[in-house]
């Protein structure tokens, strides 16, 4: 893929291994983690930690939800439990389990769906995490972290185990370019502004906020300088943030790899709504699964593009100036 | 711990224990107007075992003592009998005539974060085994010489997780984990044998590599005997069929044609002829 060749942007890891990595890590100073797999370790690159430390690893094979079950008996007696599979497998065939043995109880069980949203690419539908942010949004007291590239990935994982109680981070398997710091210090609920403008806010997650800071620069061309906010932590959304941005620029855009029901764009609009209505646009998955292809091309089928932020940017943009 | 002078209980100790939780679970559920007494009954002997017949390791003053047998209700509409039980034990001071009142800890299933002695919360069959294990494997990675049961109905056999988890405990030979199956024959919509056939069940669970011992759950020797045997290793998990009555010592509940008794409390008048009849047995 070559999102954010345009403005420079350079190639990173894929946030999967940046978690792997950053997991197995973690592993020696937090000794009370345990890590369960369900036959995936070494896509979601929990197999880094199963290497490392074989006495906390658990495989308990093809079944999620048992997965999930039993890393919340892990920590119902004590520990902090790690489980991975594919978001689409992870969240929809374990929702009950993330609810009842996880949410309810707000048991210490981090959840890591990768290879979420469409640009897995030739697996095609059945594989793509489209709905997981709005399915693990839905269960009270869980928080929601989806970050942009390895870098944060890399910090959030820290930050993830940092916390006592539910939590889902998704990743994704390509390489991502980068767009934090190597040394970037995100806090949860905190969004990070990674380019300030006063005519029009991009809010994007994951994959998309590269192409909203592109999307950005092709916007300053023409005269609108756009903010772009990396909100990698759904829930509990960055309320400040948000108002704010619609308060200074008045008009804002989101973009994600995911279905538009109940996900970034509907989260933030309650917000915007809520606390300085401004015109919004919306750059998602709109009521429809994908299909197999590559990425590239998937993407740009289903309107994940810079060129998309841009023109909803321009639409909303339009609007605000209608109103004044 | 607690469990010396619970274990030398006698029988007929235990069954006037038994007695006062069955007649809680149907005074609790008669006041509240809803649940489940039928359930709570079949599992009377097995609950009463498992916290008096001195099966389970437990100190009731010190709930979340690490080293402590765990008790996981999967069948988790069987919760009455689990607060009667906590309650006789002394785990909890909540007053079980509060079940399923706004404002009571004591909720229509067990809520692990309101209830001292409920290790987790229940109410979507078949997940309870699941996260015994875990609790099995996190005690075995702790070192800690405890066991974890989890009571299971008959007709949550029907869940596919029950089996995903008695795979994983066979794979990682978790011997410190009993599933106690409470086959008293019935589930929501009729007999279990009709609704879903799960015959021959010790044959299944011996597949799934588990030691299986199947009992008359209402026989206090044998139930005890199967429950003592359970919590002693084997290098395989145990998993206890008893053969249970819904409704146990209720005639109103036990010749009720068609079982319409699962979810259903008794009525006043009925629950005071139940509670003669088994103070009278």
């Amino acid at each position: 893929m070559n999102i954010g060749d345009q403005i420079g942007l350079e190639l990173g890891d894929a946030t999967r291994n940046a978690f792997g990595e950053a997991l197995r890590d973690l592993g020696a100073s937090h000794p009370n983690l345990v890590v369960v797999d369900g036959d995936v370790g070494n896509s979601t690159r929990t197999q880094l930690f199963g290497e490392a430390y074989p006495d906390r690893f658990f495989q308990v094979g093809i079944a999620e939800s048992n997965m999930v079950s039993v890393a919340a008996g892990f920590a119902l007696a004590g520990r902090q439990a790690v489980t991975a599979s594919f978001a689409a497998f992870l969240t929809c065939n374990a929702y009950d389990q993330i609810r009842m043995s996880v949410g309810f109880p707000r048991a210490n069980v981090k959840l890591v769906g990768s290879h979420a949203g469409i640009s897995i690419g030739e697996d095609g539908p059945s594989q793509m995490g489209i709905e997981d942010l709005s399915l693990m949004s839905s269960v009270p007291g869980m928080i929601v972290l989806c970050p942009a590239d390895a870098a944060s990935a890399r910090c959030l994982t820290a930050r993830m185990l940092e916390t006592d109680g539910p939590v889902y981070m998704r990743t994704g398997r390509p390489k991502v370019p980068i767009v934090h710091p190597d040394d970037c210090d995100l806090r949860i609920g905190r969004a990070a502004v990674l380019r300030e403008g006063s005519d029009v806010t991009l809010i994007a997650c994951g994959l998309m906020v590269a192409m909203a800071l592109e999307a950005a620069s092709v916007l300053s061309d023409e005269g609108v300088e756009a903010r772009v906010i990396d909100m990698h932590t759904l829930k509990p959304i960055d309320v400040d943030a948000i108002r704010s941005a619609s308060l200074q620029t008045g008009a804002i855009v989101t973009a994600e790899e995911h279905l538009l029901d109940g996900g970034l764009g509907s989260m933030v609009a309650r917000v915007v709504c809520r606390e300085a209505p401004s015109p919004m646009g919306y750059v998602g998955m709109n009521n429809t699964f994908a299909e197999s292809g590559p990425p590239d091309e998937l993407l740009q089928k289903y309107g994940l593009t810079a060129g998309r932020i841009v023109e909803e940017a321009r639409g909303v943009v339009a609007r605000k100036v209608g109103q004044g | 711990m607690v469990t010396a002078s619970y274990g030398s209980l006698n029988i007929g100790a235990l069954e006037a224990i038994r007695r006062r939780l069955a007649i809680s679970s149907i005074r609790a559920t008669t006041k509240a107007g809803s649940g489940h007494p039928s359930t709570c009954l079949s599992a009377s002997h097995l609950v009463t075992a498992l916290y008096f017949g001195g099966v389970m390791h437990y100190d009731p003053s010190r709930p979340d003592w690490p080293e402590r047998d765990r008790f996981v209700l999967s069948k988790g509409h069987g919760a009455p009998i689990q607060y009667a039980a906590l309650h006789e034990a002394g785990v909890i001071d909540l007053d079980p005539m509060t079940l399923r009142e706004l404002g009571s800890p004591l909720e229509g299933h067990p809520n692990a974060r309101k209830v001292a002695g409920v290790e987790a919360s229940t109410g979507s069959l078949g997940q309870g085994l699941s996260i015994a294990l875990g609790m099995a494997l996190a005690a075995r990675l702790d070192g800690h010489d405890s066991r974890v049961f989890a009571l299971l109905g008959d007709g949550e056999l029907d869940e596919g997780q029950v089996w995903e988890a008695a795979m994983a405990a066979a794979k990682y030979d978790v011997d410190t984990l009993v599933a106690i199956v409470d086959r008293n024959g019935y589930q929501q919509m009729g007999n279990a044998h009709e609704i879903m056939p799960l015959d021959p069940l010790s044959p299944k669970w011996e597949a799934f590599g588990w030691r299986a011992i199947e009992i008359d759950g209402h026989d206090w020797p044998l139930v005890l005997g199967a429950l003592k045997k359970a919590r002693e290793k084997s290098g395989k998990p145990t998993v206890v069929i008893a053969h249970t009555q819904k409704g146990h010592g209720v005639t109103r509940i036990l010749e009720d044609p068609g079982n319409k008794f699962h979810g259903v409390p008794l009525k006043p008048d009925e629950a005071e002829i139940a509670i003669q009849e088994i103070e009278g047995a």
